[in-house]
């Protein structure tokens, strides 16, 4: 079941243009708190009008502005966790997870609510009030209602927001869980960076209302810390610490050298390169300090969604994608277009190993 | 008690249960309705409905009564066409009595309820929504449960408000022993002739007993709810 989606929303002085897809397994959307991400999936649910734009999942089409279409809120079958759990005080937890089900198809049963609730650690609270739960509970009883409502999409608004982080452990490993076990595509909201790492298998950066990028969360967000324009390339310890300190990786297309590479030699690591950290140059650079040239071709230019001054610079390095940000003016003097030749200039990376621990390493 | 009141007093009690009750329940939909309306929409003319249903708070209640008598009088516009459609009369009649009294208590009624729905939390109708209930599901299994407690307070405001009517009621539908004549339209007869003061005692005090009553049955009323909900689940 894919989702895709192409909205405008003007919300007083902030617009949300933006235009994403999500498949099978978890994707995130990933942004600092007020770049629009909860507005994305507050559209998805159909608790937020688009002012234009289309959102189909699968075949059915959800909002069409052109159509006319708008599927009202409750006939979209879209589950949805909020950060606040949401779940109704009036009711017991069992009653709360076997709520969604009336309406769907009648075909859950109590023991099907009783098995949910055995899968997400909830058994001994069922006749208990919400009032009475932990926050860490509430989420769990609040992912087992949406799942109980047999949704298409499932979508979590930064769950485990206001959780400690033994909570947030718990919820983490039940979301895999719920990822692997039950199967179905999650729409994942958050601005942790090791959440999305953890759970999602595609990202959508969001910022100031556009997707500026989407593509494997390993390869967009390791190491950046901040939500820019970054990426990943593969590389292998060649030679380490040499006898002034620094060690080579030897790319694709090229060599980076880094210092205190604490990692054994001939190992492959994942060497993170963000869009600003990198400059460009139209010759090789003679009279610089900078060690770290690489050799590449523009692959392609397109306005920068973070900066309306900048341009992104799409670069291909031997087998290997970077990406550099330059100035609007820049690239216009250097007369920057796809397919030419030019230099990039690395002022630091960072390295990822696989267990996505991360060291920015200034070069 | 038959014993103890006399006929004319008995029949006032009996009238204005009978008079207050039908005011409650008959303007608890229309009460529910407005609240929502005036608790959850933001439409054109929302503040003219609001003035409006605070109106007889604030008109003298004689000043309601007569308007009701121009409006529902059997020559009136209103009460005319009830009158040929349906034969229903309410100038000098019970009806009329239970008209002017719903009509002073309902604003203490929407007000309290208005309150109730107010502090529903809105993101607990959309969480419902998202569970697939449309609209009126929404309403039955969220919004009006949790409201509960408040509506039940409207209704007994709104009873407690009618068993005491008394400027709209006279103005409206006269003192008519056995037809019209509550227990404060009874308790101004009785003051009014000489040694009516044991009645009128008597009278009072069955309106002491009666408001006390409604307020402990609210009560009882509101925790029942309460507790039904901690029971069935």
């Amino acid at each position: 079941m894919t989702l895709t989606l192409a909205i405008q929303k003007q919300l007083g002085e902030f617009a949300l243009d933006v235009n994403l897809a999500a498949g099978a397994g978890v994707t995130a959307l990933f942004g600092r708190s007020g770049a629009g991400k909860s507005t994305i999936i507050k559209a998805v649910a159909g608790l937020v009008v688009p002012d234009g734009g289309r959102i189909q999942l699968g075949e059915s089409v959800l909002f069409d502005s052109q159509a006319n279409i708008d599927v009202p809120v409750h006939k979209r079958r879209i589950g949805m966790v909020f950060q606040d759990a949401r779940l109704f005080p009036h009711l017991s937890v069992l009653k709360n997870l076997r709520y969604g089900a009336r309406f769907s198809d009648g075909s859950v049963t109590r023991g099907d609510a009783v098995a949910m609730a055995e899968l997400l650690g909830l058994g001994d609270l069922l006749s208990r009030k919400p009032g009475s739960l932990s926050g860490g509970e509430a989420q769990r009883v609040a992912i087992g209602r949406a799942l109980l409502s047999k949704p298409r999409l499932l979508m979590m608004d930064e769950p485990l927001a206001g959780l400690d982080q033994a909570r947030k452990a718990d919820i983490l490993a039940l979301i895999e869980k719920v990822r692997d076990v039950v199967g179905v595509p999650i729409l994942y909201v958050s601005h942790a960076r090791d959440e999305v790492l953890r759970l999602a298998g595609h990202v959508a950066i969001i910022s100031d209302g556009t997707c500026l990028d989407q593509g494997a969360p390993q390869a967009l967000l390791a190491g950046s810390g901040t939500a820019g324009l970054a990426r990943t390339v593969r590389a292998r310890l060649v030679l380490k610490n040499s006898s002034d300190g620094l060690s080579e990786l030897s790319l694709s297309g090229g060599r980076l050298f880094l210092p205190q590479v604490d990692a054994p030699l001939g190992q492959a690591l994942s060497v993170e390169i963000a869009a600003r950290d990198v400059m460009l140059s139209l010759t090789p650079p003679e009279g610089l300090s900078a060690l770290n040239v690489l050799a590449c071709e523009i692959t392609e230019l397109r306005a920068s969604g973070s900066s309306p001054f900048a341009v992104d610079v799409m670069l291909r390095c031997g087998e290997d994608a970077l990406a550099a940000q330059v100035t609007r003016r820049s690239a216009e003097r250097m007369g920057l277009r796809p397919g030419m030749p030019i230099y990039a200039v690395i002022k630091s990376v960072a390295l990822a190993q696989t267990s996505g621990v991360m060291d920015v390493v200034a070069i | 008690m038959t014993d103890w009141l006399g006929p004319e007093e008995w029949q006032a009690v009996a009238l204005s249960l009978q008079v207050a009750s039908v005011a409650t329940l008959v303007s608890l939909p229309l009460g529910l309705f407005i609240a929502y309306a005036l608790a959850r929409w933001r439409f054109f003319g929302h503040g003219l409905l609001n003035a409006l249903v605070h109106l007889p708070l604030v008109l003298p209640p004689v000043v309601t009564g007569y308007l009701l008598l121009i409006g529902f009088g059997r020559q009136g516009p209103i009460g005319g066409v009830l009158y040929d459609a349906f034969g229903i009369t309410f100038a000098f009649e019970w009806t009329g009595a239970a008209l002017a009294s719903g009509v002073m208590g309902f604003p203490l009624m929407v007000r309290a309820i208005r309150l109730a729905f107010e502090a529903v939390d809105p993101k607990l109708e959309q969480a419902a929504s998202t569970l697939g209930a449309n609209r009126l599901m929404v309403f039955a299994t969220v919004t009006l449960p949790l409201a509960l407690p408040g509506i039940i307070a409207g209704l007994v405001l709104a009873f407690a408000k009618a068993m005491g009517e008394f400027g709209a009621t006279i103005t409206f539908v006269s003192n008519i022993p056995g037809r019209t004549q509550t227990i404060p339209s009874a308790i101004y007869a009785f003051l009014q002739v000489p040694g009516g003061e044991e009645s009128a005692f008597r009278l009072i005090l069955v309106s002491i007993v009666v408001s006390i009553g409604a307020v402990l049955v609210a009560e009882v009323l509101a925790r029942r709810a309460v507790g039904a909900r901690v029971d069935r689940s």
